[in-house]
């Protein structure tokens, strides 16, 4: 089973080959604006001994060199439009309480850091919480606000502004102490195979980073860069509608956005990416 | 030479994996072009076509024209459903006959742009673009 | 109908008299082609940003007209000659007649 697989991927690859590849300069570095470094490469964190992987790339590294340059420029960056939407949002008030973001949060300045420790262990809630469900317990409780639906445009564009203040700053999500039950669901969905096609996270962006699948120049599936605006669809995507959208491509059933399943790979997917820099919102392919 | 049924499939996954055969171009790119030049002659020189030669993904495919001295810059996609891709005209206060913009491919296709010049003559830039499939959703 | 159309421009607030500057603009708009069908296989009609201009102190630097092929979020850079101090005036016309605009002022030391 396990020849056959690989035999099917190997034809797969060599046919992709000879009409040429959207090769970056690898060795490029991320500079915003000429002035935010970007740790686009690290050290792969402890966790990650026996994956094979030495040194964590974000996706930045694998894409063609027009679509690195669209993420050097805040301007040219059609990611960064929709942090305007959500600055207004910011500072909306909204909501039974009475209150916008700002009245508790002060300015998204403010929020530096936060974006870089999401997902994270939620003691009052007792679970995991990322920055969506975060951001909807404090619209709904604090603010007595409707939720916003995940992974739809105005959460979206929160996500977006949150993570542009923490940009250059080392991702850091904890897997230790009351997370690691959701870390360690989060690692074992990485690694079982799913669909049709039988394939794992770990078939693709652990076995063949770096390789091609058909096109396309395969990275290491580092979320660092979500919010992320997609050239295939022209707009800001999430990570559980990315997570779905590669779990179909394996021609499986999928879980939903949102579900306990996806806010454990999102942990996980996440901590593999610990001390590449907060890169969102990205450009990729 | 009888193909075994694993080569034949092999072959026609090649060619189908081969992305790069160009798209047939569905409406009247000279019909555009003679709007444009009133069916005047169309040399070469004094125009310059920046784009991608792999483009990674057709949604957004980076161009840049560049005609010093040029009153109008027309661009067309050949082997779009509708070449037509935009008109740059230029005036007194362009610092530059220049424009760089972002446009959709559909395929593999060559991307013409063409300068009017003071004088009423006209020049052309021609680009190949190979348009990719992604693996991933793509 | 597009909502949430935001235009965007970047100026440099000042230059030298005669200098010539680079201008970039971005406005989100969906760009609708009228060549994608929706889940019951109906065209979903064009609705595009067909036009852009701009112009300073009432005079023409720049007028583009845009087709379905460009992308979602219409990007345009150019380049334009500062004569004296002055406002850059932009605007874009959209297929259903709504017109947005934005403008920025440039000082000349």
């Amino acid at each position: 089973m396990k020849k056959t697989l690989l035999s099917a991927s190997a034809v797969c690859l060599a046919m992709a080959v000879p009409f040429g590849s959207v090769m970056a300069d690898e060795n490029a570095d991320l500079i915003i604006n000429g002035e935010l470094e970007i740790t686009v490469r690290a050290p792969a964190p402890a966790h990650m001994e026996g994956t094979g992987i030495s040194e964590i790339m974000s996706g930045w590294v694998f894409r063609a060199t027009e679509t690195q340059a669209f993420e050097m420029d805040d301007f040219e960056n059609p990611g960064m439009i929709f942090t305007e939407a959500a600055i207004d949002a910011w500072n909306t008030v909204e909501g039974e309480a009475g209150e916008s973001c700002a009245s508790c949060h002060g300015t998204p300045e403010d929020m530096a850091g936060v974006s870089a420790v999401y997902p994270r262990w939620n003691e009052g809630a007792g679970e995991v919480r990322t920055m969506t469900t975060q951001i909807n317990d404090c619209r709904t409780e604090q603010m007595g606000a409707e939720a916003w639906d995940y992974d739809k445009n105005d959460m979206l564009n929160m996500q977006a502004l949150l993570a542009s203040v923490s940009r250059g700053m080392p991702v850091d999500v904890a897997i230790d102490g009351p997370a690691a039950e959701t870390w360690e669901m989060g690692r074992e969905l990485y690694y079982t195979r799913t669909g049709q096609l039988d394939l794992s996270c770990a078939n693709c962006h652990e076995q063949n980073y770096g390789n091609l699948i058909r096109a396309d120049h395969l990275s290491q599936g580092m979320i660092n860069g979500f919010p992320t605006y997609r050239l295939k669809n022209a707009r800001l995507n999430g990570v559980h509608s990315r997570f779905r959208g590669c779990v179909r491509d394996t021609r499986a059933e999928t879980y939903s956005v949102g579900s306990p399943e996806f806010v454990a790979l999102e942990l996980y997917v996440a901590s593999r990416g610990n001390g590449l820099s907060v890169e969102g919102p990205s450009v990729r392919n | 030479m009888s193909f075994t049924r694993r080569e034949t499939l092999l072959m026609a996954m090649g060619t189908a994996f081969a992305a790069v055969v160009p798209f047939k171009a569905f409406a009247d790119v000279d019909g555009d072009i003679a709007t444009f030049t009133g069916g005047a002659e169309v040399g070469t020189g004094g125009i310059t076509l920046i784009a991608p030669e792999i483009a990674e993904n057709g949604n957004t495919v980076p161009i840049e024209v560049d005609a010093p001295g040029a009153v109008s810059i027309m661009v067309l996609a050949t082997g779009n459903p509708t070449p037509a891709v935009g008109t740059f005209n230029f005036g007194p206060l362009a610092g530059a006959q220049r424009a760089s913009t972002r446009i959709r491919l559909a395929g593999t296709q060559d991307v013409i742009a063409i300068a009017k010049m003071p004088d009423g003559s006209f020049v052309q830039a021609t680009q190949e673009v190979k348009v990719t499939i992604g693996g991933c959703g793509g | 109908m597009a909502d949430n159309v935001t235009p965007r421009v970047r100026v440099p607030r000042e230059a030298a008299a005669g200098e010539t500057i680079t201008i970039k603009t971005l406005i989100s708009h969906p760009m609708e082609s009228g060549q994608r069908k929706d889940g019951d296989g109906n065209v979903i009609p064009r609705s595009i940003i067909n036009r852009f201009t701009c112009e300073f102190n009432s005079e023409m630097v720049i007028d583009v007209t845009f087709e379905p092929a460009i992308s979602t979020n219409p990007f345009l850079e150019f380049e334009a000659v500062v004569p004296e101090s002055g406002t850059f005036v932009f605007t874009w016309y959209d297929d259903d007649s709504s017109v947005y605009t934005d403008s920025k002022d440039i000082a000349v030391n």
